[in-house]
């Protein structure tokens, strides 16, 4: 891991439970500067929940959050946005900080959808509406982005370029980027550091590693894991449906 | 100039109208109509206290609405009743205990009418400097707050994790809620001030494609309201409150018939 001045949000040991129920639990994690850290996992395994702990969404959790930066951008998996207001593309693009007009010109040319401008924000369609939400994240300049499946829902060509850029901006802008992703072609190959999460940290470390990795075959199956590796093993643990760890 | 009634309440009805435009989209955007409504009934409390101890209404309204508001976040946070029963209980409790009150205090003279619908007869020097002042700091706040608000009405999610710390203007919104209807209880009366913030809101929703549209909309239909309902108030002799919310729902009714054309416009 690089020197500590790089790192941009650390969590030790995070958790976070609602009703006495974990949702995820003990991740510790970093996000340096020009890095990318993927975070993996089945539904429900507690990846978005990390992503809010990070952010400081959740405020009530368990261990602790260390961060290092204000200049933030968010993309998040569900967004539910109330008609009763009247929004445009433009609008929405200066919500949470004023930029100006060029920047979001050029945030919108880079994920493609310059000409909806000055559409509303309610007639757009959801591949559309992603790469706005993708726009708006990135055109700030932000030192860290939280991507929480960034391209869902965009189509299968469009899907390849957006990822290209989010390495691409991550280069140019030397940023740190928390990313969840569901498509783990990409996750081994533009992704630094992988955590694969399952209710907890199953385990971590280069995509290569990961892939090697046992628990992470448990997880995604044998097909999968062959992306990279050919290596055999046996799951040493089951999860119940209330987040806990048994032993075999 | 000021010598004169109408000129006092026409001066003081602008200014309260030019508060209620965006506060009042606020009110529309975050679905806090019936959260203004029990802000409203409790200002009854606060009016009978300001007889009773002979002190200033616009002031004594404020507290006692700021400690409704208050109340309400507290009980939201320690009940698992729902929102809208915790407001109901606010607002009746409130209301029959300012009626309760009133009872008690039989040797002053009260004008119940003029509290619950507005009077213009009612409206004195001291009250303009009231609404214009407080409006002007209403306003000053409320645009200070401004991104973190706004923000966090479109998604509370995205502002809480890009810093804008959305808790804290939620709750400097709320003492403006408390506010505005301390100002403008005078001119609309306690039972229609929420009908003041929502329908030039709603009415500008209807014609408006951005929020600041709808801002600047809402202002100018709220001043053309307070004019045309203080000229057929004084025309007709009727109360104020219910001449200047009966015009805002005309203008309503006039935006419709925009909608409907835009509609034929797209099919």
């Amino acid at each position: 891991m690089g020197s500590d001045q790089n790192i941009l949000v650390k969590l030790n040991k995070a958790g976070f439970s609602i009703n006495n129920k974990w949702l995820v639990k003990g991740v510790s994690l970093q996000v340096e500067k020009g890095k990318i850290v993927t975070l993996i996992g089945p539904n429900g395994s507690g990846k978005s929940t990390t992503a809010k702990i990070a952010l400081g969404i959740y405020k009530k959790i368990d261990g602790s959050v260390e961060k290092y930066t204000s200049k933030v951008g968010y993309v998040p998996q569900k967004i539910s946005i109330d008609w009763t207001l009247p929004l445009r593309v433009n609008d929405f693009m200066v919500l949470t900080e004023s930029i100006s007009n060029e920047l979001i010109d050029e945030a919108l040319s880079l994920t493609g959808v310059i000409h909806l401008k000055d559409k509303n924000l309610g007639d757009l369609s959801g591949g559309e509406f992603q790469r706005v939400l993708l726009a708006r994240a990135i055109s700030k300049k932000p030192e860290l982005l939280v991507l929480d499946e960034p391209v869902q829902g965009v189509d299968f060509t469009g899907e390849i370029a957006l990822y290209e850029l989010i390495k691409k901006i991550s280069d140019e802008l030397n940023c740190g980027i928390l990313l969840i992703s569901h498509d783990l072609h990409t996750v081994m190959s533009a992704t630094d550091h992988v955590v694969c999460l399952n209710g907890h940290v199953c385990c971590s470390g280069s995509p290569m590693d990961v892939a090697k990795n046992n628990e992470y075959k448990a997880l995604f199956g044998e097909q999968a894991s062959q992306i990279l590796s050919r290596y055999e093993h046996r799951h040493d643990h089951v999860h119940t449906s209330e987040g806990e760890i048994k032993k075999n | 100039m000021l010598d004169d009634f109408f000129i006092r309440a026409l001066i003081a009805g602008i200014g309260v109208a030019i508060v209620t435009g965006p506060l009042g989209c606020f009110v529309v955007w975050r679905r806090l109509s019936y959260f203004g409504d029990t802000l409203a009934h409790s200002a009854l409390l606060g009016v009978t206290l300001a007889y009773s101890m002979e002190f200033n209404i616009a002031f004594s309204v404020f507290i006692i609405s700021s400690l409704i508001a208050l109340t309400l976040i507290q009980l939201q946070k320690r009940t698992n009743l729902p929102g809208d029963a915790l407001l109901g209980l606010l607002a009746h409790s409130s209301l029959a205990i300012g009626l309760v009150v009133i009872g008690f205090l039989s040797f002053i003279r009260f004008d119940i009418m003029g509290l619950l619908f507005g009077d213009i007869l009612a409206v004195t020097v001291d009250d303009l400097l009231i609404i214009w002042i407080g409006g002007a700091l209403i306003l000053l706040v409320l645009k200070l707050i401004w991104k973190p608000l706004f923000a966090s009405t479109v998604n509370y999610e995205l502002a809480e994790a890009e810093g804008l710390n959305p808790d804290r203007a939620k709750a400097i919104f709320t003492i403006l809620m408390a506010a505005i209807i301390a100002i403008s209880i005078k001119m609309v009366g306690l039972l229609l001030i929420t009908g003041m913030l929502i329908i030039p809101a709603a009415m500008a929703r209807n014609i408006s494609s951005s929020p600041q549209k709808m801002v600047m909309y809402s202002i100018i239909g709220g001043l053309l309201s307070v004019i045309l309902g203080l000229f057929s108030s004084l025309e007709f002799n009727t109360a104020s409150g219910p001449s200047i919310i009966a015009a805002s729902l005309l203008l309503f009714i006039l935006s419709l018939l925009n909608i409907k054309q835009s509609i034929k416009l797209k099919n």
